[in-house]
């Protein structure tokens, strides 16, 4: 579960990223969080990660203060959450076998279970017949599947998805925003933030809605509303 | 583990090394310059060393003896010369040594024979020849002859002169010549493999920057910075190792090629059995720069994307 404590963010020159934001979420939960570009969606999601600290009020994930981790300990976190960003960030040379592995040797796993469960999860986002493609070589689509395999790789308690479907067509974007919720339905936290309606509206799910670092809305079977 | 993660970041070098081919390539490049300047600057300084070593081999001291000295004074002289810390060498050359080297040396002028002839004795006198360690030792030495006031039995003084003080102007100049060309050599070694190391240093971070996104992404799987730094550091010791391979391999055909060139210009130092007796240590240190400098510099230029 994750608590964001009356956190605020101000950079350096004055610009307010962040207001006294105050929510949580259970474990289990599917949450979008949408706003326009500078709402504030991704500084919410880097200061999860401890990319950035805030300036005031603290983020727990369950009853870790994250922004209390030393370097180490960090790392020890990040592979508790999975991310899926909007440009994929995949390493170019690297086969999809290995960018999936490439997670699980960070997190220390042994090559028997990383032969066993790259496959499974390729399987799970359909994507076997690329095992050993190189990401040039894969659409946009399959290159934001990967990623997810990735992310979700390690069986972690959250999968962050930031924009997932901002590069993808429709077609695309509804096969990623299913697996999204399949992942959810195994038992993962997501949190997503996009500026899809058409996927908001489709997902019948809770959705935070955030406007000049505020929010301004939260609603438990919410639509995309501005 | 410790193992595991090691054959990982070994394996993960080696194979972005190969995937980054043209990278690697332009990196390689640039080091076999930078070891070429190193091995380059070895020849150098061992051309420079015999030369000098030859120049000071002909610097010395001759001590003259009145030519009623007794041998057996002359010999104790010596000895004591001997004594001395900063004296390399004393060689002693008799009256009639050197009647006969000077006759030798005349051997075709008949006038100076004749003239010779004419004297009833031996006109020349007994001579010890000193070599110092060091040209800049010479004065010390003379001095020590000169105020001795080495006397013979009768109370005469034995030293007929002492060409130093004749030289003096000529070995000065040449004993500063020579420190001068050491400590001018010695700059100039330090200042250009400084220049080709940040060459080689800002090369290798150029190729990191192309990564820095992969190591930000590698930071948010979670990746510890040893896992992330080691492929790197990795690459950059197989660059300088193949770099080093490509060096002495150069030098090769350019060191044979330049003996032949020029041995008698560098009087008498042929670089290609320089080369060829020295080939273990030059490898070394041309092998370990490049491993070095490769290593040492992905290590630092990946310190910069690490703190995500």
């Amino acid at each position: 579960m994750i608590y964001f404590d009356k956190v605020s963010k101000v950079y350096s020159d004055d610009s307010v990223a962040l207001e006294e934001v105050t929510f949580s979420i259970p474990p289990r939960e599917f949450v979008s969080i949408v706003g326009q570009s500078g709402a504030g969606k991704t500084t919410l999601l880097k200061m999860l990660l401890a990319e950035e600290k805030p300036t005031s009020g603290k983020v727990f994930l369950e009853s870790t203060d994250v922004h209390s981790l030393n370097r180490k300990t960090i790392n020890t976190l990040r592979r508790r959450i999975g991310i899926v960003f909007q440009d994929f960030r995949l390493l170019p040379y690297k086969t999809v076998f290995e960018n999936i592995a490439f997670a699980m040797e960070a997190a220390g796993r042994t090559d028997d279970e990383i032969q066993s469960d790259v496959p499974h999860v390729l399987e799970l986002v359909d994507l076997a017949k690329k095992t050993w493609s190189f990401p040039h070589e894969l659409s946009g689509g399959e290159k934001q599947r990967v990623a997810i395999a990735r992310a979700i790789v390690n069986q972690p308690d959250i999968v962050i998805a930031d924009e997932p479907t901002g590069n993808l067509d429709p077609l695309n974007t509804y096969e990623i925003i299913q697996i999204l919720k399949k992942i959810n339905d195994l038992g993962t936290m997501v949190i997503l933030t996009t500026h899809n309606k058409g996927v908001i509206d489709s997902l019948g799910k809770r959705v935070i809605s955030m406007e000049n670092g505020k929010i301004v809305r939260d609603d438990n079977e919410g639509k995309y509303v501005l | 583990m410790f193992w595991i993660n090691v054959k990982r970041v070994l394996k993960s070098g080696f194979f972005s090394f190969i995937r980054n081919g043209f990278v690697s390539l332009s990196s390689i490049l640039v080091m076999v310059v930078t070891l070429s300047v190193i091995c380059g600057l070895i020849f150098l300084s061992a051309i420079l060393n015999s030369s000098l070593d030859q120049v000071k081999n002909k610097v010395d001291v001759n001590v003259y003896f009145v030519t009623s000295a007794n041998e057996d004074e002359i010999l104790s002289l010596k000895k004591s010369v001997e004594a001395l810390l900063e004296v390399e060498k004393v060689t002693y050359v008799s009256r009639d040594q050197a009647l006969s080297d000077f006759k030798e040396r005349h051997k075709n002028d008949e006038f100076t024979l004749q003239a010779l002839d004419e004297l009833s004795d031996n006109p020349l006198g007994a001579v010890l020849n000193i070599k110092a360690k060091d040209p800049s030792q010479y004065e010390g030495i003379a001095n020590f002859l000169q105020k001795g006031n080495f006397i013979s039995n009768a109370g005469a003084p034995i030293i007929d002169k002492v060409n130093y003080f004749q030289n003096k102007v000529a070995i000065d100049t040449l004993s500063s010549i020579i420190n001068t060309a050491d400590r001018l050599g010695f700059i100039f070694t330090l200042i250009f493999i400084v220049v080709s190391v940040l060459i080689t240093f800002n090369t290798i971070r150029l190729v990191i920057y192309i990564s820095r996104e992969e190591i930000a992404v590698m930071r948010l799987v979670g990746a510890s910075a040893f896992y992330i730094r080691g492929p790197f550091v990795v690459g950059g010791a197989v660059y300088g190792f193949i770099s080093g391979i490509i060096t002495l391999v150069i030098f090769y055909p350019v060191t044979f090629w330049f003996s032949r060139v020029a041995t008698e210009l560098y009087l008498g130092l042929n670089i290609f059995s320089y080369y060829t007796s020295n080939f273990g240590q030059i490898f070394l240190i041309v092998i370990s720069s490049g491993i070095g400098i490769g290593a040492l510099s992905s290590y630092l230029a990946v310190r910069k994307y690490l703190a995500v």
